[in-house]
């Protein structure tokens, strides 16, 4: 395959998974800003997904004011945010644009569907009338991509890439989600601003876990209240929940395997040790090393893995 | 003028030719309300599976970028079997001159040794390439895909009757067969039960015919050679069809970035390192190819291209330099051609042409502004044209001024009432000028799918086809007896 399609490929997936994540972490902020918290808690928890999406600083170039609806709109539909859901979806669809003949017609029309769709959303404010719905939305369109791609493409050098993107982008999502809390109030548990904010920690925890999915499979696991520690384990160690670490881990090293080529000895080598680290570690082990320690080293190799899989196979010799 | 045009569906008012009779016995029974619900369809699905073309310096419709529609109409344009076995044999009979005239000038010159062609009108011509001379291509094709546009007009000073002619080789890199195939799937699936009342010849093969000629004249250094084509990338107008063409023949579509040169030998960067390409079916012009050669500041094409071109280690579809052939200074000697390498009398016939070169047709060309179109020589896409009997008057002086600063920089024919074909317009049906663009095959041997790509003028009266003024397209049926 051309190294400039498989580029293609990898990032068509990338913003694809990215969107769909935004969205998920806005719906977690977007739900828990309807509890009755204090006003400074409601804006902590906007000011921690800028500040772990690394874009407090344009986000200050555009509003004074910190408040859902400004960080909210900041994340969906501002053009000059090149994270948001709108810029996610239109870059995946140019990627997609430009190696549509290495896509099935199915996977094409169904990018393309989404962002025309997108469009008319937009236009009829659709998004500001009722967040929610548009959020479940994004990650519709997303599960039907992914769904469309799984059932129709060729298991060839182009799904792979496709999949392995998926997982690389994944992982540093998850990361990144259970990194909100941290970023909010600078402590990885218990510090909320008073009392009440404190017993509303238990919601931020299940926010989280709602935004994964997992709420559900956290009562079927642990059938037992909502502990912080049981979250944390279970997106990141258990190699069976889908959104984890370790299973977003384990799906770039099986597809990178089937990709190797001369180049990429060190690149599998350096995948597989991250891995290995999430399918032997235990949940106090991190916890005592600390969450946010942990999590913050984590997205630094997750980045340092996707650089090398460009220089071993995307960027032209 | 329209009065005085052919209608391709009404001999007379109310009278329906032949070969249409069934189809608008159809169109009758169809409620207005339907039809406009299957166009919206037709809209909705060409957009959604992105057949658009990008339009230089413009935005959409939803003003968020420069991807349009080509407007596409529901009443197909149909061909009888007996005019299209015609055509057929014409458009073999002239692309096979042409492919031998371009041989010939890049090689022995005879044509010109005889004076049928003046040789300054070659070698002053700036689509010619010396690099070529010389230089054998596989099977001595040069145009291996090309488009000839095909219009139906009144003879002038006839009785009224009418009868196609060529208006236009085009041999370097012509377009518009993803519409052709994409149209007729259109028809199919809003009106399937059309299909099986008449009997209209397939165009779906076409990929095939194309990707057998690609391999028909590919170097003799390999039995199974690397197909690829080659793009100049997304924001090209073209670049849907590109990419179609590319999968619909499952071969790799690339860019100038993913090649390179090594060893004599042209090849693509992949994910497992070089592999080497042996036919390109390359959609970039001449001067795009090679920036080492020609247009230095390409980024288009590959450095080194054209000295593998030239050993014959890879081979070009079409072959560099074939714009000497279609240019419009050319192109009133074709008939000639025919008759000097086929000995053979032109089936299809050329428009009368008065050449801006020649004194005696400046005089007649300055005198008849008014009546005639004026094509400047090396214009394309229905720029640099006037239309005489469209025009104003200060039009009309400004071309007479461009035309007596440089006359060899121009050509003239009678306006040709182009044939109309009913056509949806916003107050239900009227007659539209359309023309018409088979693509012919030439590898091992000439092939031509049945029909073409129909252009349509949507504004009334006007002659201008071409998609970036506004063009739309129909589905063209060739009846099968």
């Amino acid at each position: 395959m051309l190294s400039r399609t498989a580029d293609h490929l990898f990032w068509m997936s990338r913003y694809t998974e990215r969107a769909e994540n935004t969205a998920r972490m806005l719906d977690v902020n977007y739900q828990t800003s309807l509890l009755p918290q204090s006003v400074a808690v409601d804006q902590l928890g906007w000011e921690g997904m800028l500040r772990i999406s690394e874009l407090m600083t344009p986000y200050r170039d555009l509003h004074d004011q910190l408040n859902a609806s400004d960080v909210m709109h900041f994340m969906v539909r501002e053009e000059t945010n090149p994270s948001s859901i709108v810029c996610c979806l239109k870059a995946a669809r140019e990627n997609a644009r430009a190696v549509r003949g290495a896509l099935t017609t199915e996977v094409w029309e169904t990018i393309n569907d989404t962002w025309l769709d997108l469009q008319r959303k937009l236009k009829g404010k659709e998004f500001e009338r009722d967040p929610g719905k548009f959020f479940e939305w994004v990650k519709f369109r997303s599960h039907l991509s992914r769904g469309v791609a799984i059932g129709t493409m060729l298991q060839d050098e182009a799904f792979r890439f496709y999949r392995m993107a998926t997982f690389l982008e994944r992982a540093d999502n998850t990361a990144r989600l259970l990194d909100v809390k941290f970023h909010a109030v600078h402590s990885d548990f218990y510090g909320a601003a008073s009392q009440l904010d404190q017993e509303y920690d238990i919601y931020h925890w299940i926010a989280i876990l709602r935004s994964v999915s997992a709420f559900e499979v956290y009562r079927k696991v642990y059938r037992d209240v909502i502990a912080p520690e049981r979250v944390a384990e279970l997106l990141i160690l258990r190699a069976d929940m889908p959104r984890s670490l370790h299973a977003s881990l384990k799906g770039v090293v099986g597809n990178l395997e089937q990709l190797a080529n001369q180049a990429s000895g060190e690149t599998e080598r350096f995948a597989g040790k991250l891995l290995s680290e999430l399918q032997y570690g235990q949940i106090d082990e991190i916890m005592s090393f600390g969450l946010h320690t942990f999590l913050t080293q984590f997205l630094t190799r997750i980045n340092q893995l996707g650089t090398r899989i460009s220089q071993d196979f995307l960027l032209p010799a | 003028m329209t009065r005085h045009s052919f209608d391709e569906m009404y001999a007379a008012p109310e009278q329906v030719r032949e070969h249409y009779k069934k189809y608008a016995a159809w169109l009758a029974q169809q409620p207005p309300d339907i039809m406009a619900a299957r166009k919206e369809e037709a809209e909705m699905i060409f957009r959604r599976v992105g057949i658009t073309f990008a339009v230089y310096g413009d935005k959409d419709e939803e003003g968020a970028g420069t991807e349009r529609l080509i407007p596409f109409d529901l009443i197909p344009r149909v061909i009888p079997a007996d005019e299209w076995t015609v055509m057929e044999q014409g458009l073999a009979q002239r692309v096979t001159a042409l492919n031998r005239f371009l041989h010939d000038i890049y090689h022995d010159q005879e044509i010109l040794n005889a004076g049928l062609v003046p040789r300054e009108q070659i070698e002053g011509n700036v689509q010619f390439r010396k690099e070529m001379l010389g230089v054998d291509v596989p099977g001595g094709v040069y145009s291996h895909i090309a488009g000839v546009d095909i219009v139906r007009a009144p003879v002038p000073g006839g009785q009224g009757e009418a009868q196609y002619y060529v208006l236009e080789d085009n041999l370097r890199v012509p377009s518009g067969v993803s519409y052709m195939l994409e149209d007729r799937k259109m028809m199919m699936r809003l009106f399937p039960s059309l299909f099986t009342q008449n009997r209209v010849a397939p165009v779906a093969h076409y990929p095939d015919l194309l990707l057998e000629t690609l391999r028909a004249v590919s170097p003799a250094h390999t039995a199974s050679p690397t197909v690829v084509v080659l793009t100049p990338g997304m924001y090209n107008s073209a670049y849907f069809e590109h990419a179609f063409l590319a999968q619909q023949m499952g071969v790799e579509l690339v860019e100038g970035q993913d090649l390179f040169v090594k060893d004599g030998f042209v090849y693509m960067r992949t994910t497992r390192g070089p592999q080497r390409v042996d036919v390109i079916y390359r959609r970039v012009d001449d001067d795009f190819l090679d920036p080492s050669v020609f247009r230095s500041d390409s980024a288009l094409g590959c450095a080194g291209l054209l000295d593998v071109y030239r050993k014959g280690n890879v081979t070009l579809c079409n072959a560099i330099g074939t714009g000497v052939a279609d240019d419009k200074s050319i192109y009133p000697y074709v008939p000639k051609m025919i008759e000097f390498y086929l000995g053979e009398k032109p089936i299809l016939h050329n428009v009368p042409t008065f050449m801006g070169r020649n004194p005696q047709d400046l005089k007649y060309i300055l005198a008849n502004l008014r009546d005639l179109v004026v094509k400047e020589v090396h214009g394309a896409g229905g720029y640099g044209m006037l239309v005489g009997p469209a025009s104003t008057q200060a039009q009309i002086e400004d071309f007479r001024q461009a035309v007596l600063a440089k006359p060899d920089g121009y050509i003239a024919q009678p306006t040709l009432s182009l044939s109309t074909c009913p056509t949806y317009v916003k107050n239900g049906i009227a007659p539209r000028h359309i023309d018409l663009r088979p693509f012919v095959l030439s590898g091992k041997t000439v092939q031509t799918v049945p029909g073409g790509l129909t252009r349509v003028a949507l504004k009334e009266g006007s002659l201008v086809v071409n998609s970036s003024q506004g063009g739309g397209t129909k589905d063209t049926w060739v009846l099968e007896p």
